[in-house]
């Protein structure tokens, strides 16, 4: 599994990925953000949650820092270059979370239960990515 | 272009209410027609604003049911969708009409039925909105806001008591407004002893779920005249849109929609920030009223709250009252119905209609947002000379 990050023509780079980037760019490569670690920017415990979601459900803003690879980066299909950020929301594996802490991906099968909520099951996938303090 | 003028305004009572979307809207239809003494067989154009009448009501086609029940059929009519901004929407689908030439008479009317549904079930037809990348994180509108507040407080080192603040304030504006859910006051403690929703922000920084309808009536200035001694004009329009994904934006305290849609509204009305009187403002969350207050030009980056803990935002001692109706939070916030509601209020203000809400104002402005700052619409009103 990868947690996959678009980089465009332009240079910007952004999670999730699109088919042109803010400035209109086509997209040139991916860099897999499952290989690196991130800072939580910010985060939140919702405690009412939509149909299918776990409650209560802590979620982290996060940001990656693409110079700073882990020790798996090497398997990255393209390094971040100095002071290259991204950044992603996500689920995070416990409620016991605070602003500056470093953490990394953790995939999940399933982040929801498909067909609880509103959106068509097979329209989107629901794996994905939990924030793990490290 | 033609200067375009609004005659008529109406709102129905916002709350739990036992009618659905179709009579909710033909209620304040007519209601606006009467206000303004024209009859349906005027309106050439009928705009219906509203988010969501299939997902929450199965009721799909609501501007034509709208038509044949006001008894405005054949004019051409459309709904209008940009989620929470539909209203807003709506008014620069009206604007445009009349501005254009094509319409002399347009009918906005904006609605919702919501408080048939749990309030999980009517936050999940609200989060999808999102992106696929965030809606499978159970992510929620009332999480968005919550994820900012705590960003804003900790970087420009704010109290939490300041966003309480505009919940109380707001709140206490409401209390004069009849059509508001809520009509009752409350303090800060009572805010920050309420229940967690989405940490750090609890019950009472968020809107209610409500129902209810809004319309507004538009038309050439120079056909206003001869319906109306009071009416108001819109100066200034523009709608602008940020990114989808909301953690893409460069800056997590700056709603571009509201930054570039407020820059063409003051543009085309050439007033600016210190020429507004009184301000309707989205405040669907607490935090969105500091954000829109910095992306307006009321303050600066980072300062809306001090204005707000110095009283600069009251309705009777403030230097600019915003949200004298009650706001989204007091009010109530029937998706549909929102933005034109605010345009009911500041309409009313501008001619001297607004009761023991009255304030002094010739120009006014209103900014409704749909998602969390996905999409925006902003308008400045003045009353006409």
């Amino acid at each position: 599994m990868t947690m996959e990050a678009y980089r465009y023509e332009d240079g910007s780079i952004s999670y999730p990925g699109h088919p042109r980037s803010l400035d209109g760019s086509e997209p040139v490569d991916t860099i897999d953000l499952s290989e690196y670690t991130a800072e939580v920017i910010t985060w939140t415990t919702s405690t009412a949650t939509p149909p299918g979601v776990r409650q209560p459900n802590t979620l982290v803003i996060v940001e990656f820092d693409l110079s700073e690879a882990s020790e798996d980066a090497s398997r990255s299909q393209i390094e971040g270059e100095d002071g290259e950020t991204v950044r992603a929301i996500g689920q995070a594996t416990t409620d016991d979370v605070e602003t500056g802490d470093t953490v990394r991906p953790v995939h999940v099968d399933e982040l929801r239960e498909p067909g609880a909520g509103i959106r068509e099951p097979d329209s989107q996938e629901w794996d994905g990515y939990r924030f793990e303090p490290v | 272009m033609e200067r375009v003028a609004i005659i008529g305004a109406s709102m129905t009572q916002f709350g739990q209410r036992e009618e659905w979307v179709v009579d909710l809207l033909t209620e304040a239809a007519l209601d606006c027609l009467e206000d303004a003494a024209v009859d349906a067989s005027a309106v050439e154009h009928l705009y219906v604003s509203n988010m969501a009448s299939g997902e929450f009501e199965g009721q799909s086609g609501v501007m034509n049911a709208v038509a044949h029940d006001i008894g405005a059929v054949p004019a051409y009519t459309q709904r209008v969708d940009q989620t929470s901004s539909s209203g807003g929407a709506g008014m620069y689908a009206a604007w445009q009409s009349v501005a254009s030439g094509a319409s002399e008479m347009t009918l906005l009317v904006g609605g919702e039925k919501m408080t048939h549904k749990t309030t999980g079930e009517a936050t999940d037809v609200i989060a999808s909105l999102t992106h696929p990348a965030e809606y499978k994180t159970g992510v929620t509108l009332p999480s968005f806001a919550g994820l900012t507040a705590r960003h804003y407080l900790e970087r420009f080192d704010a109290p939490r008591e300041s966003l309480a603040k505009v919940a109380v304030k707001n709140h206490e504006n409401g209390v004069d407004n009849p059509h508001a859910q809520f009509q009752k006051e409350i303090d800060v403690e009572t805010v920050l002893e309420s229940p967690i929703v989405a940490d750090p922000l609890r019950l009472y920084d968020f809107c209610p779920i409500t129902d209810g309808s809004a319309a507004l009536l538009f038309c050439p200035e120079s056909v206003a005249k001869e319906y109306a001694d009071e009416y108001v004009v819109v100066a200034g329009i523009d709608g602008a849109t940020d990114t989808h994904v909301v953690h893409e934006r460069e800056d997590p305290t700056v709603m571009g929609g509201v930054v570039e849609s407020g820059e063409g509204a003051y543009e085309m009305s050439g007033y600016g920030p210190d020429d507004v009187d009184v301000a309707e403002l989205h405040d669907m969350f607490t935090i969105l009223e500091f954000l829109q207050m910095e992306g307006l030009g009321f303050a600066e980056q980072g300062e809306a709250w001090k204005l707000v803990e110095e009283g600069y935002t009251e309705r009777d001692t403030g230097e600019l009252p915003i949200n004298t109706s009650g706001g989204l939070k007091s009010k109530g916030h029937p998706l549909g119905a929102s933005g034109v509601a605010q345009g009911v209020e500041i309409y009313e203000q501008l001619v001297g209609e607004a009761g023991p809400r009255q304030v002094d104002a010739d120009v006014g402005l209103a900014c409704n947002v749909g998602g969390f700052g996905n999409c925006v619409i902003t308008t400045i009103m003045e009353a006409a000379r």
